[in-house]
């Protein structure tokens, strides 16, 4: 059994988002000094859900994230976490790709690796929010696709998915190699121990560039960034109501919403 | 090179209706096909849907394609992105829009993808460009803490619209149109994914989507019987449920209760927050409240910066005591 699991390394999307600028004029947004590069939170649910595989049945992981300036620290915790082998595309063009770039760029690589019966990505990225490389992975590869997974379960060359839709919940099926993009339902990525932290400290990592993987991604765009600005926020002033104890204000704030006729 | 021209939006059906978002889509879809100066075509794809054609001609369409096949009764990504993937192939519209729903965020970029072109989904802004007339796709990244505006260069350009960002045209029911036949053609081989089973979630009464009141719980919560104390409230107030993403992640409420990014959009009359704290991704969900209230024990909590009132306090303390109140206020 061999799952391969896409990660994105983004800033920390839980800096604080008063600290937040945006750049309009470089249309770059500014985190907060001293946020830190994080593997992408639902891409961290997509190694969990791989690890969970590999408990109940055994498995080999491979773990592939694209980018520049990739902090291998950062991404040795998913080696930490119990991921076999970790493969970083980096060069100084993997900046800011499209959905469209970043999905090709990474089938190279996939392909390259040799077969697999899954391969999961989370459903979308903190910074871009764009939600688009794993169905454009399961596309390029014409691999079925299975998105915002909530459970995913491998057997008898079938992946079995249950997933979130608007009215409930759904099972889907689809026969291996598949692709499935996770969602934060699966459960947040374990935390590895000081131990397993030192193993992957020495496991070797495979660092690979456009050149060595004959990817051009200039040619690859399919999206142009017109302006970026900041969002027109709904900031009120909260009126605080208070009492002597916290059943009064309670009973105060009742009063209070019937008073401006809130209800 | 035959052209692309025309605005197409895909015409989502739930339980054999239109559901509002399809109306959304479709008055975001004139508002561009006149600006162009061109036609607004919309797709139906079901099992026994052609019924719906003139009330989607009333809500603007000019052209209604219809695409109907027994296999099609349930959306399954394989056999809805083939049938679209014909269509648009054969109608070749410049630009497709379609809902930012649980169908719309699976189905558009797969499509974009096979289509070799790309997507962009959650838009909250669709407009033409005055310069290239190509289309400017306004949606929010990094969690909500910016607003990008993309334009692409291949067509069609595909974008999936948000809930509620537009308001649902009038419907005018003399408006004339023509309804157009397309074969689903569909290979059973080339349908990979299969559905196993649906399960429908009873939300007991109001939907999350359609509620004048939502009573939404956070991490604060804490437990499953936490969220029976807000269903408590919701039931007397006549309204539903909603949670941000950690108690839907632990299970302590139903998964399509998610209100943000992720989960739904909504826009109540009054949104009341507990033990909630407000992250940029749960607020681009509810920010369009008319009201809002919150109890946190945290007085630096994020939602206090959009709640109209507030209680800081442990909600375990101060809830029972607003419901109580509340109850007398509303009796009298």
């Amino acid at each position: 059994m061999r799952i391969i699991v896409c990660i994105k390394q983004v800033p920390d999307p839980a800096a604080p988002p008063s600290g937040i600028n945006v750049d309009t004029e470089a249309k770059r947004v500014i985190m907060p000094q001293g946020t830190p590069p994080v593997m992408n939170p639902y891409d961290e649910n997509a190694l969990e859900a791989a690890l969970m595989i590999k408990d109940a049945q055994g498995a080999r992981i491979t773990v592939i994230s694209a980018g520049r300036n990739l902090a291998k620290t950062v991404l040795r915790k998913s080696l930490a976490a119990g991921a076999d082998e970790l493969i970083l595309l980096e060069d100084a063009s993997f900046e800011k790709l499209d959905s469209y770039a970043t999905a090709h760029l990474l089938v190279t690589a996939i392909r390259e690796t040799g077969e697999y019966d899954l391969i999961l990505c989370g459903r979308q990225a903190a910074d871009t929010d764009a939600g688009q490389v794993g169905s454009g992975i399961a596309e390029i590869l014409k691999i079925p696709g299975i998105t915002a997974a909530c459970k995913v379960e491998l057997s008898n060359g079938k992946v079995k998915v249950e997933r979130v839709v608007s009215d409930g919940t759904e099972e889907v099926e689809a026969p291996t190699p598949a692709l499935v993009t996770a969602s934060s339902e699966i459960g947040e990525l374990r935390y590895p121990g000081v131990k397993e932290v030192m193993a992957a400290q020495k496991m070797p990592i495979t660092v690979r560039n456009g050149q060595e993987l004959g990817v051009d991604v200039s040619r690859l765009k399919r999206l142009n960034l017109v302006r970026l600005s900041a969002p027109q926020g709904r900031k009120t002033e909260c009126q605080f109501i208070g009492g002597e104890t916290p059943e009064e204000a309670g009973a105060n704030l009742a009063l209070k919403v019937r008073e401006a006729q809130l209800l | 090179m035959a052209e692309y021209k025309g605005i197409m939006t895909f015409c989502e059906i739930t339980e054999g209706k239109l559901p509002s978002i399809s109306n959304e889509v479709l008055g975001c879809g004139r508002i561009l096909a006149d600006d162009l100066g061109q036609e607004l075509w919309t797709v139906l794809v079901g099992n026994d849907v052609g019924s719906l054609a003139q009330e989607a001609i009333a809500f603007g369409a000019d052209k209604v394609y219809v695409v109907d096949d027994p296999l099609l009764k349930d959306y399954q990504t394989d056999s809805y992105v083939s049938v679209m993937e014909k269509v648009v192939r054969q109608v070749m519209p410049q630009i497709l829009i379609l809902g930012q729903t649980s169908v719309g965020r699976d189905l558009a970029p797969m499509l974009a993808f096979r289509l070799d072109t790309t997507a962009t989904l959650d838009c909250v802004g669709l407009a033409i460009d005055p310069d290239t007339k190509l289309l400017l796709q306004t949606k929010p990244v990094y969690g909500g803490n910016a607003i990008a505006a993309f334009t692409c260069d291949t067509y069609p350009q595909i974008a999936t619209v948000r809930d509620k960002v537009m308001s649902p045209p009038e419907s005018n029911g003399s408006k004339q149109g023509e309804v157009i036949t397309i074969d689903a053609g569909l290979d059973p081989s080339a349908i990979r994914t299969r559905l196993l089973k649906r399960v429908k979630e009873d939300e007991g009464g109001v939907r999350l989507e359609d509620a004048s009141i939502i009573v939404s719980g956070g991490r604060g919560i804490g437990s499953a019987e936490g969220f029976n104390q807000l269903q408590e409230l919701a039931a007397m107030l006549r309204g539903a449920v909603g949670a941000s993403r950690p108690p839907c992640d632990n299970r302590w409420t139903a998964l399509n209760r998610q209100v943000g990014i992720t989960g739904k959009i909504v826009s109540p009359d009054l949104y009341i927050a507990i033990g909630l704290s407000g992250s940029i991704q749960h607020l681009s969900g509810c920010g369009q409240s008319k009201n809002i209230i919150a109890i946190n024990k945290d007085p630096e909590a994020n939602i206090f910066n959009y709640a109209d009132f507030g209680v800081v306090g442990n909600w375990k303390e101060v809830l029972p005591a607003f419901r109580d109140k509340l109850k007398e206020l509303l009796s009298e």
